[in-house]
């Protein structure tokens, strides 16, 4: 490898990689019922609320983190983690955006995240979870005229308890898994969205996340219900800073879709991966899933992750509804020491349901990629149709790609489809490419690209482009 | 503009090339022919500086310079072009955005301004309608599914994008119908110019009658064994290799 700007790059490569000083509110670290407490109180949250998080503390103790995923990840001592992390703002919180601190919206301007009117053009509201609270909600007047909510969760805890009491838990239960308990007992903050009956959400709702406090777990929640007849698309972006440490993310989304409802979720994860030699970076253990709970009702999950230290993640669908339709179009790439155990899980209750599963693994250095999905057909499930396809590519011969593809079918009529290939970048495309003019990086970049297209295609228009810029920036210096 | 000196090339410890010299001045044609085996395959990839292709001995001059020490993208990014015989698949990769990113890398690299989709589109059209392909072209994957003769014409297409100092042909007549062959020729017959060399590495006689050589080479054993005019094709079409081969070897 010729390149001397590859050192240079490598330092640089992480440009999310930068600190906010502000002053923080933050618990001592440890967990215990009366952190639980004081996590409740300074939400101000009503009763049921801390009763739902004693309870998941309760259970949460009895449970072991799972064992089986192919992660190689260091013991976590979770009475070292500060579980509560606020941004210190004036008591009533800011009102508008010259009430934010202004060293926040630094933070978001280098994200590229903009809280500013110009991107309403762009037709995208943003609810921006800056540690654990939502610093500000754009755009809620306007999702409002169309009885669209879309609100800090910790705000709809107040606003719309019905609901939240109605949803939140009961797509991923409390002991659904340890992370996800854990989540229940300490959740900080999230986004809740509510689309009323027939209503076509007027813009794409997105929220990006940002781990920034030391030593803090980011523990965010999201709650995702779509009426009956209603659409929303819903991304959410995440960076967080290079640190040393390990930070622990173990976020919780849970989507319901009523009868002709659909929702849409994208996330492009681009968590600092932690460097070279494995040190630092985050560890994203996240529940996602969603319901579609009425008949004709959609789920369609696209995830781009770039980053992270770890990922343990399985955006599922659970088809309860008949004619309901789940969809699962994933990129994962591992490159530098990172690991990802990911992959989704479609549970077919009802007639004549149908999912998709399209799976691009990347490794590349010593990364480590596995997907693992599950297809289960109930009895109840007459006329379900799976189709899977899991492509994994290699680049280097340090890196690894796993599959462990799981099926479960208990209805004869089933047609489940599983597709599997294992590549390495050919030398062949490479040089075509390079004797093209394109230099060794552009050409890999090029080459990946075009193997992620199918699932790139599935995000929306101006984040299929970040996401394929995202992919440039995270090959570079990867292979050589 | 190219000049090959004794030059030696391995292939996985397996001598290939055994000396062979070409000199190629603008505005010239030269064929290469000879049997299967010969190295005329080495010698496109050879020069294009594919990895594997060692060159123990001799020299490449082009405009002047070694290029022996360029990377495969400098080498290309400086006027040489390589047509492939099996023009590699790349899926998921548009054609439109491959061909744009590979142009404006070189113009970048001449230090020019690059062009955008639209100054694209219009370039790009132009050229296609030489080499008669459709727009529908630009919107499928990069060789994707393509046929062998669809391959060829977009090595063409390429070429004439690229408007190279000088273009190595390897077998872009294999697999060719008659019409494609023809449509593949125009194309190199466009970019014919006084300033433009070509080496035509070619099996048979057939592609000479639509690209008329300047001078017709054979390659055996690794070294170009005889020289002539266009009328050497002729010849050898007729005889076959082995009054030259048996030559040498005596």
């Amino acid at each position: 490898m010729k390149n001397k700007e590859f050192t240079q790059r490598a330092q640089d490569d992480y440009e999310h990689g930068f600190v906010t000083n502000i002053e923080q509110e933050t618990l001592p670290p440890g967990l215990d019922e009366d952190v639980i407490r004081t996590i409740s109180r300074k939400k101000n949250e009503p009763e049921f609320m801390l009763e739902w998080r004693l309870e998941a503390f309760a259970k949460w103790q009895k449970m072991q983190p799972p064992q089986w995923p192919h992660l190689d990840i260091a013991p976590i001592d979770y009475q070292a983690i500060s579980y509560y992390a606020a941004p210190k703002s004036p008591e009533d919180g800011p009102q508008s955006l010259d009430e934010v601190d202004p060293e926040i919206l630094d933070t978001y301007n280098k994200l590229g995240i903009p809280l500013e009117e110009q991107k309403w053009l762009a037709g995208v509201a943003v609810d921006a979870v800056f540690d654990s609270v939502s610093v500000r909600t754009t755009f809620q007047e306007k999702l409002a005229e169309a009885g669209v909510i879309f609100c800090p969760i910790s705000e709809a805890v107040h606003k719309h308890p019905e609901l939240i009491q109605k949803y939140l838990g009961t797509v991923v239960p409390q002991q659904d898994n340890f992370y996800a308990c854990l989540n229940s007992a300490v959740f900080s903050d999230g986004s809740f969205v509510y689309i009323p009956k027939n209503t076509r959400c007027p813009m794409e709702l997105s929220t990006y996340f940002r781990i920034n406090a030391q030593n803090t777990g980011q523990f965010e929640r999201t709650l995702i219900v779509a009426d009956e007849g209603s659409y929303v698309s819903y991304l959410e972006g995440c960076t967080a800073p290079m640190r040393d440490e390990h930070q622990l993310h173990a976020a919780v989304v849970e989507l319901v879709a009523l009868k002709d409802a659909e929702i849409k979720y994208s996330t492009v994860q681009n968590w600092y991966p932690g460097d070279e030699n494995g040190k630092g970076g985050i560890y994203n253990f996240v529940t996602k899933r969603g319901a579609c709970r009425g008949t004709h009702s959609k789920i369609s999950w696209t995830q781009v992750e770039t980053g992270s230290a770890i990922t343990w993640k399985y955006p599922s669908v659970i088809l309860q509804g008949d004619h309901s339709v789940g969809e699962f179009y994933s990129v994962a790439l591992t490159s530098k020491c990172q690991q990802a155990d990911t992959g989704t899980k479609m549970i077919h209750l009802g007639k004549n349901t149908s999912s998709t599963i399209i799976s691009k693994g990347i490794s590349a250095a010593k990364g480590q990629n596995s997907y693992r999905g599950l297809v289960r057909v109930a009895p109840t499930a007459q006329n379900a149709r799976n189709f899977t396809q899991c492509d994994s590519l290699l680049l280097g011969n340090q890196c690894g790609a796993h599959t462990f593809p799981y099926i479960e079918v208990k209805e004869n009529s089933a047609v489940v489809e599983h597709e599997a290939t294992t590549s390495k970048i050919s030398d062949d495309q490479l040089f075509y490419c390079q004797q093209r003019g394109l230099g060794e990086e552009d050409a890999i970049a090029l080459i990946v690209n075009g193997f992620c297209k199918r699932v790139f295609k599935e995000l929306p228009m101006e984040f299929a482009v970040e996401a394929q810029k995202l992919m440039e920036v995270s090959l570079e210096g990867a292979v050589g | 503009m190219l000049t090959i000196n004794n030059l030696h090339v391995t292939v996985a410890d397996k001598p290939i090339l055994k000396g062979l010299n070409l000199e190629v001045k603008p505005g010239e044609v030269h064929a290469i022919m000879g049997p299967n085996g010969a190295g005329k395959s080495t010698l496109g990839n050879a020069l294009a500086g594919r990895e594997g292709y060692e060159i123990t001995d001799g020299e490449v001059l082009f405009n002047g310079g070694s290029i022996l020490d360029l990377s495969i993208e400098e080498r290309a990014q400086s006027g040489l072009f390589l047509a492939f015989q099996y023009p590699v698949e790349i899926p998921g990769v548009n054609n439109a955005y491959f061909l744009r990113a590979a142009l404006n890398a070189r113009l970048k690299a001449k230090g020019l301004e690059e062009v955008d989709a639209m100054q694209f589109m219009q370039l790009i059209k132009e050229k296609m309608k030489l080499v008669g392909m459709d727009k529908r072209f630009l919107s499928r994957e990069l060789n994707h599914g393509f046929s062998g003769g669809e391959k060829k014409r977009n090595e063409v297409l390429q070429m004439l994008l690229f408007e190279p100092a000088v273009a190595i042909l390897d077998e872009t007549d294999s697999g060719l119908d008659i019409d494609a062959l023809q449509m593949v020729s125009k194309g190199v017959n466009h970019l014919r110019s006084p300033e433009r060399g070509f080496v035509v590495i070619t099996h048979y006689q057939r592609l000479l009658n639509y690209i008329v050589p300047d001078f017709v080479h054979v390659l055996s054993d690794g070294k170009i064994i005889h020289s002539g005019d266009k009328t050497l094709a002729l010849e050898l079409e007729e005889k076959g290799y082995g009054w030259l081969t048996e030559g040498a070897a005596g």
